[in-house]
């Protein structure tokens, strides 16, 4: 019995910070840091926006691109590192705006930037297992990087919602199997009531993004016997440019392959939706039978593998609801003071 | 920062998150936010649930400058009079700069933060409009 994404659904702020902007306030040098990240401009959510209403429209995104009857959806699941309340479930809020309530289950994840992928997981299983008719994994990020830190150039705003069901002729692309590699590596953290994050430096490279994506990422091919050539399309998770690109030479996927999934570029990192925003991407231009291999990563530290097979379904579906490219279009430019404002970095009495 | 009773803002909450109104079988006429009884037909009246599709436009519009407090930080804002398709006009906040705006503006909905009650109460979540 095949599981896989029924649709998919994406939200951007229309917000966008340039490299150069948030260099010239710290005094840093922004060539520099934009050949390093291989990012150029970040996300940046209004005034009014949060975790929760990013994943909001993001859900609604994709009941509407497939048409779906929400009182279908049986379960709720929304990961995050930026939840608005620290107790209260942001799922909850996205099954009722979405018309799912109230007989379902839901909850909300949180494994750095892998919660959403987690979520899918979650999803997988409950459709599989007959639990559930229909499934809304979501990552969701307004992420947070103090200022003059190093993940200030990169920590953005997005969300992405799929929907997971098992019907055959309701799937847009077949989950064939997913694999996931977990240990306890503290590379990044936040403690309760901190607003900002504190990471270990180059110590999130190696030991954090590398050895779990390339694991997670072998495993689930040796697990399949696929090999890299077997996929059109890859995806990883995106912290910035650089790490996807690294990861996809140590384990021999070229550059064309991980193109149209490398949005981080004019978007920055969203954090639990960005491997799932990759995903997207490559969901918004892949043709029936092009099969797609996605690793994500979240610190602390975990990578989830899946390797997806798109059907016919998906020329019914791509259109009804806006993709990742019209969402990075027609941005508007703020300066930091702006996107200090936004961000509510700046407190009012 | 906004003193509504948590009780208050939930018994609402549908309808401020998905346009929930009502319809008057009787006599055709649409409401939000929701009526339980028809101002019209009264007892004659037949009143349904009836979800917005939120598509409308504004009949007209003002600039805050000075908010409110626990709006300050969103000024300047448009504060607007948005008549839905159905009938039903309803002031919201619309999303976007002050000098794109303008009467018989076509609007859709969108999902936002409306306020919060300090920082330890509770978000207060609905529906603001963009233009379409």
């Amino acid at each position: 019995m095949s599981v896989g994404i029924v649709s998919y659904g994406v939200y951007i702020p229309r917000y966008r910070i340039k490299i150069e902007e948030i260099a010239r306030v710290w005094g840093d040098d922004a060539e520099i840091l934009k050949a390093g990240l291989m990012v150029n401009e970040k996300s940046v959510p209004d005034v009014d926006e949060d975790t929760a209403t990013i994943a909001v429209e993001a859900a609604r995104s994709a009941v509407k691109r497939a048409g779906i009857d929400a009182q279908r959806v049986g379960a709720v699941y929304t990961g995050s590192e930026s939840h608005p309340y620290a107790v209260k479930p942001t799922s909850t809020i996205v099954a009722e705006a979405v018309g799912a309530t109230p007989v379902l289950t839901a909850a909300d994840y949180e494994f750095a930037c892998k919660a959403g992928t987690a979520a899918i997981q979650t999803c997988m299983g409950l459709v599989s297992s007959g639990m559930i008719d229909l499934g809304l994994a979501i990552g969701s990020d307004v992420a947070q990087g103090a200022p003059a830190d190093a993940l200030e150039y990169t920590a953005a705003a997005g969300g992405v919602a799929y929907i997971i069901g098992n019907r055959e002729s309701e799937l847009a692309a077949i989950i064939e199997d997913t694999y996931s590699f977990t240990t306890d590596t503290p590379d990044f953290w936040r403690r309760e009531g901190m607003p900002y994050p504190e990471h270990g430096g180059r110590f999130t490279g190696e030991p954090g993004y590398f050895k779990h994506v390339t694991s997670a990422a072998r495993g689930l091919m040796e697990k399949m016997g696929t090999k890299p050539d077997d996929y059109d399309y890859a995806v990883f998770h995106q912290p910035n440019g650089k790490f996807p690109s690294r990861a996809a030479a140590m384990l021999g996927f070229s550059k064309e392959q991980i193109r149209p999934g490398l949005v981080v570029t004019r978007l920055g990192n969203t954090y639990s939706g960005s491997c799932m925003m990759g995903i997207a991407a490559t969901l918004d231009q892949a043709k029936p039978g092009d099969r797609i291999f996605a690793t994500s990563f979240g610190s602390g530290a975990g990578s989830d593998a899946f390797s997806i097979t798109v059907t016919d379904r998906i020329e019914e579906i791509r259109y009804s609801a806006p993709g990742v490219e019209e969402m990075l279009a027609d941005p508007i430019y703020v300066d930091y003071a702006t996107y200090a404002r936004h961000k509510g970095k700046i407190r009012l009495a | 920062m906004i003193m509504m009773s948590v009780p208050r803002f939930w018994r609402k909450q549908i309808a401020r998150y998905n346009l929930v109104g009502t319809h008057c079988k009787q006599c055709d006429e649409y409401f939000y936010p929701p009526r339980n009884v028809c101002p019209s037909c009264r007892r004659g009246g037949e009143i349904e649930d009836f979800k917005f599709s939120g598509k409308g436009e504004i009949v007209t519009y003002t600039v805050i400058h000075t908010a409110a407090e626990g709006f300050e930080g969103m000024t300047p804002y448009v504060l607007g009079i948005v008549q839905l398709e159905e009938g039903p006009r309803l002031t919201s906040q619309i999303v976007g700069d002050a000098k794109d705006m303008y009467i018989g503006m076509k609007v859709k909905p969108v999902f936002r933060r409306l306020g919060q009650s300090g920082e330890r109460g509770m978000i207060y979540y609905g529906t603001k409009f963009v233009p379409a």
